[in-house]
């Protein structure tokens, strides 16, 4: 965090808008993973649906970041880790609004898994809840231009991917076994890849803090293991190669 | 970044400019403007007023220094023969009288021919012309009017003639030379010595006590009575050194050690004033400080230069004191060939035809007052037209 | 990322003071006025290549280190530079280098607008006449059309050579002022805030030559508007009270600074 504040007030008053603006966009679309997963559980179409109608919010929120960077870029002539840092909110907004896009798709497909009766679905809530935890995590570290924060959040990802992975497995397995589980354990699985792809995004997002506030780029992380190019009729225990 | 607090910023009131106080105010200072306006007037009209009165009175009792007055004789033949012999007062008789000293070598150069001359009038009748003189000489000149055998003309003797005992055919070249003579000896001397010092003191000079020591001295020397140098070089040039006694040469010596330093504060000011940013450019492409200071600095501060040199030299025509110490005040019958020869100046010629018993050396007074003045003019406008070419806008 | 005791310099590979690449080199240059220190152990490179740009806040020194590159600073009585400055490997204060060549090797442009009372003609033709450099005034015309067309003046003012060079607008006396110093050919220019009294469009069509004139001299120009040196420079110098605080590439220096100081002034936290 930088120790003093600019000389001109007004432009660390712009600069704080931005990044509240980002918070509250985090904020929400934490909320929504949030409760897109919890209407999943309780089979909630209400809640689900209040999650779509919520996600407009976001999506505003970007439009409104857009214009804040702009003109702060162009008003204030920003420089160094300034200039970082109104650019890399420009992005992370962007990619933000896909995180929330992303979680109306898991609240969009509550109402086509009401009637049915699954039950592999107690990886779910505990793969969303890191998910979500780590998109709080990562906005946290952009507002305090912590580099380390952010580097750790890249490193949760691998926990999700490896969720994803055994979510994956065991659906397959439980669309092998009954030809009628096969509509609703796709629809887990489109769940799953979403909240996978939520992950990914929040590792972006934390790269692209990494560079705001250091200047540098993050160096290639290790990323977990992607298994599930690995054809169904040789499934392994143990992990892929 | 501002420092008051809201409450002390809140408490001021807004300033009542339209209320009887400020009003009130606003008219007193209006007043005073006005007032100054009026004192500054008042001085200036004060000051021309006097200039006026002079320059009036001078050309009014000047003008008749520069006309003379002829009579006309008829030589007979006979008047011929005798003068050629030698006998010119016999030959002339009563005329002889009321013609002045001048009258023989004028017929001389002229001719000796037989018919009518015109030759200059004697003093006192040249008083009864132009102004109520004598009983005795009014009516000698009232019969010779009568007879029209009296004319009153340009003197052009008084423009080419010398010092003389006889007010008619006196002359003032022999002083304008004299003066010509020491304001060039003046000049030659005192300019470049003048400029180089200025030059030396404001560019080179390190500053020290010894430097200020040297500034002080010469703002001094500026104020010293200009007779002491008038005993400088009595006791200097002419004492110990020997140089010929009243010659432009010594008195302009003279008149350089006075004028120097003039033009040492003047030419100072002038260089201070040459902005450095032309100094520095002219450094910043190359130029050694010889170059620096006469390609750029020397002509920028020419014109402050000549302003003060134009003070210095019109003092130095006007003063009398120091060339009457050094001997110019003696009767030089005429004009200096060179500036060793003897000779005197304008003022001191003044001063010498004021002191004159001859009722015809009034007029001669004030009419090389005048001529004095014309040449301080003709000075000061061939500097002022120097200084005008040289000026330039930076 | 606080690395105040980096040497400012440890990017930058350090070559030998005379390479070719090298124009002039300053080793531990400091400044005293008096009992003042202004300067305090400053090296630097400055190539032919790259324009380079000193930034700063006011009083930071970067004026005076600029004047020391000519040893204008010596026309100040009471100055007094240490350490070593070079142009092309030889000592500028050494008593066998002529004060007066190095004004014409190292040029300077001033803040202000400076053109003699003279002609256009006269202000160009000044420098080569003193110095000798051209033969007759067929090649002084020459090395005057040249001057103005590689200052970006000559179409302007050919019509009018002979007017006085203060009766043109200010942005055309500053290039005048650059076609002077460039007359005498120089391998350095040096340029003090050259746009500071100029308007905006003056003011880019200078930044438009210096970019022209880069590669031909070595520039230095002090500017205390980040954005024309981040606009017009390759290497900056940060000065700070004296110091040079950080020395690099422009952009870096902009975007990603090493030192604090350096980033709280280029961001606006200075002060």
């Amino acid at each position: 965090m930088a120790t003093t504040g600019h000389t001109i007030k007004a432009f660390d008053e712009e600069l704080d808008a931005l990044r509240a603006n980002i918070c509250e966009m985090g904020g929400l679309a934490e909320a929504a993973i949030r409760e897109a997963m919890q209407a999943l559980v309780r089979r909630d179409a209400a809640a689900a649906a209040e999650v779509v109608e919520r996600d407009r919010r976001i999506d505003a929120l970007e439009a409104e970041i857009e214009r804040q960077a702009v003109q702060i870029i162009a008003l204030r002539a920003p420089m160094a880790d300034d200039l970082r840092e109104v650019v890399a909110a420009l992005k992370i907004a962007g990619v933000v609004e896909r995180i929330g896009d992303y979680a109306k798709n898991i609240a969009k497909r509550v109402p086509a898994l009401q009637d049915s009766n699954i039950r592999p679905v107690s990886l779910l809530p505990e793969m969303a809840r890191i998910a979500g935890e780590m998109v709080h995590n990562v906005l946290d570290a952009f507002v305090a231009r912590d580099a380390a924060k952010a580097e750790a959040v890249c490193e949760r990802d691998s926990a999700v991917d490896d969720f994803y992975n055994s979510i994956f497995r065991s659906l397959l397995t439980h669309m092998m076994e009954n030809p009628h589980n096969i509509t609703p354990s796709t629809h887990l699985l489109f769940v799953a890849k979403n909240l996978e792809r939520i992950g990914d995004h929040a590792t972006n997002v934390a790269e692209m803090v990494y560079f705001a506030a250091t200047g540098q780029h993050l160096a290639d992380r290790a990323k977990g293991a992607d298994t599930t190019g690995i054809v169904p009729g040789d499934i392994e225990v143990g992990d892929g190669s | 970044m501002n420092d008051l607090t809201h409450n002390e910023r809140a408490e001021r009131a807004p300033t009542e400019w339209k209320s009887a106080e400020m009003q009130r105010r606003i008219r007193k200072r209006y007043g005073a403007e006005r007032r100054f306006r009026l004192v500054g007037l008042a001085a200036i009209l004060l000051s021309a007023g006097f200039l006026a009165f002079l320059i009036v009175s001078m050309l009014l009792n000047g003008a008749r220094g520069f006309t003379s007055t002829e009579i006309r004789v008829d030589l007979t033949p006979a008047q011929t023969a005798s003068i050629a012999a030698g006998d010119y007062e016999g030959a002339l008789a009563g005329d002889a009288r009321i013609l002045s000293n001048a009258a023989w070598p004028r017929l001389r150069d002229s001719g000796i021919r037989a018919g009518p001359v015109w030759l200059p009038a004697a003093d006192a009748i040249d008083v009864a012309a132009k102004s109520p003189g004598a009983e005795e000489a009014e009516r000698t000149y009232a019969r010779l009017a009568e007879q029209g055998r009296v004319r009153t003309g340009l003197n052009r003797a008084f423009l080419t003639g010398s010092d003389a005992t006889d007010p008619t055919v006196v002359g003032i070249w022999g002083a304008f030379k004299g003066s010509l003579l020491t304001m060039i000896v003046t000049l030659l001397l005192a300019f470049p010595v003048g400029v180089l010092a200025a030059l030396y003191l404001e560019e080179y000079a390190p500053r020290n006590r010894w430097t200020d020591l040297i500034e002080v001295s010469i703002n001094n020397l500026a104020a010293v009575p200009s007779i002491i140098f008038g005993l400088l070089g009595l006791a200097i040039f002419l004492n110990f050194m020997h140089l010929p006694r009243s010659a432009p040469l010594v008195g302009g010596i003279t008149l350089a050690l006075m004028t120097m330093p003039v033009i040492v504060i003047a030419g100072r000011n002038a260089i201070k004033s040459v902005p450095p940013s032309i100094r520095d450019a002219a450094l910043g492409i190359g130029a050694s400080r010889i170059q620096v200071v006469f390609h750029h600095v020397l002509p920028l501060a020419l014109p402050g230069i000549l302003t003060g040199t134009i003070i210095g030299m019109a003092r130095a025509l006007g003063e009398t004191a120091p060339l009457l110490m050094i001997g110019m005040r003696a009767f030089i019958a005429a004009p200096p060939g060179g500036i060793e020869d003897p000779a005197t100046v304008l003022p001191v010629q003044i001063f010498l035809w004021s002191d004159e018993v001859s009722r015809g050396f009034v007029e001669k007074t004030s009419a090389a007052i005048i001529v004095l003045l014309v040449f301080l003019l003709a000075m000061n406008g061939l500097a002022i037209y120097l200084r005008n070419r040289f000026e330039q806008r930076w | 990322m606080d690395t105040e005791t980096l040497n400012p310099m440890a990017d930058l590979k350090m070559t030998e003071p005379g390479t070719a690449d090298l124009k002039m080199t300053a080793r531990g240059v400091s400044v005293f006025y008096g009992d003042k220190q202004a300067i305090d152990d400053v090296s630097i490179d400055v190539s032919r290549e790259h324009v380079t740009a000193f930034i700063g806040p006011s009083g930071c020194g970067k004026s005076t280190f600029l004047r020391c590159l000519n040893r204008m600073n010596d026309t100040i009585p009471s100055a007094r530079v240490t350490g070593e400055i070079a142009l092309d490997g030889e000592d500028i204060y050494s008593p066998s280098m002529d004060v007066v060549e190095l004004r014409a090797r190292v040029g300077m442009v001033f803040q202000k607008p400076n053109p003699f009372p003279k002609s256009i003609y006269e202000n160009v033709a000044y420098g080569p006449r003193i110095h000798g450099l051209a033969t007759g005034k067929a090649e002084m015309d020459r090395i005057v059309e040249r001057s103005l067309k590689r200052a970006g003046l000559w179409e302007e003012v050919k019509e009018r050579l002979d007017e006085s060079g203060t009766a043109l607008s200010g942005g055309q006396q500053q290039r005048l002022c650059i076609a002077r110093a460039i007359a005498v050919d120089p391998e350095v220019i040096l340029m003090d805030e050259p746009c500071s009294a100029l308007d905006p469009i003056a003011t880019a069509k200078i930044e438009e030559l210096i970019h022209e004139l880069r590669g031909r001299y070595a520039i230095v120009i002090v500017t205390h508007n980040m954005q024309q040196a981040a606009r017009v420079s390759q290497r900056t110098a940060f000065f700070h009270l004296g110091s040079l605080v950080e020395y690099g590439e422009t952009t870096e220096i902009f975007t990603n600074p090493r030192m604090t100081r350096t980033k709280d002034y280029i961001t606006g936290r200075y002060g």
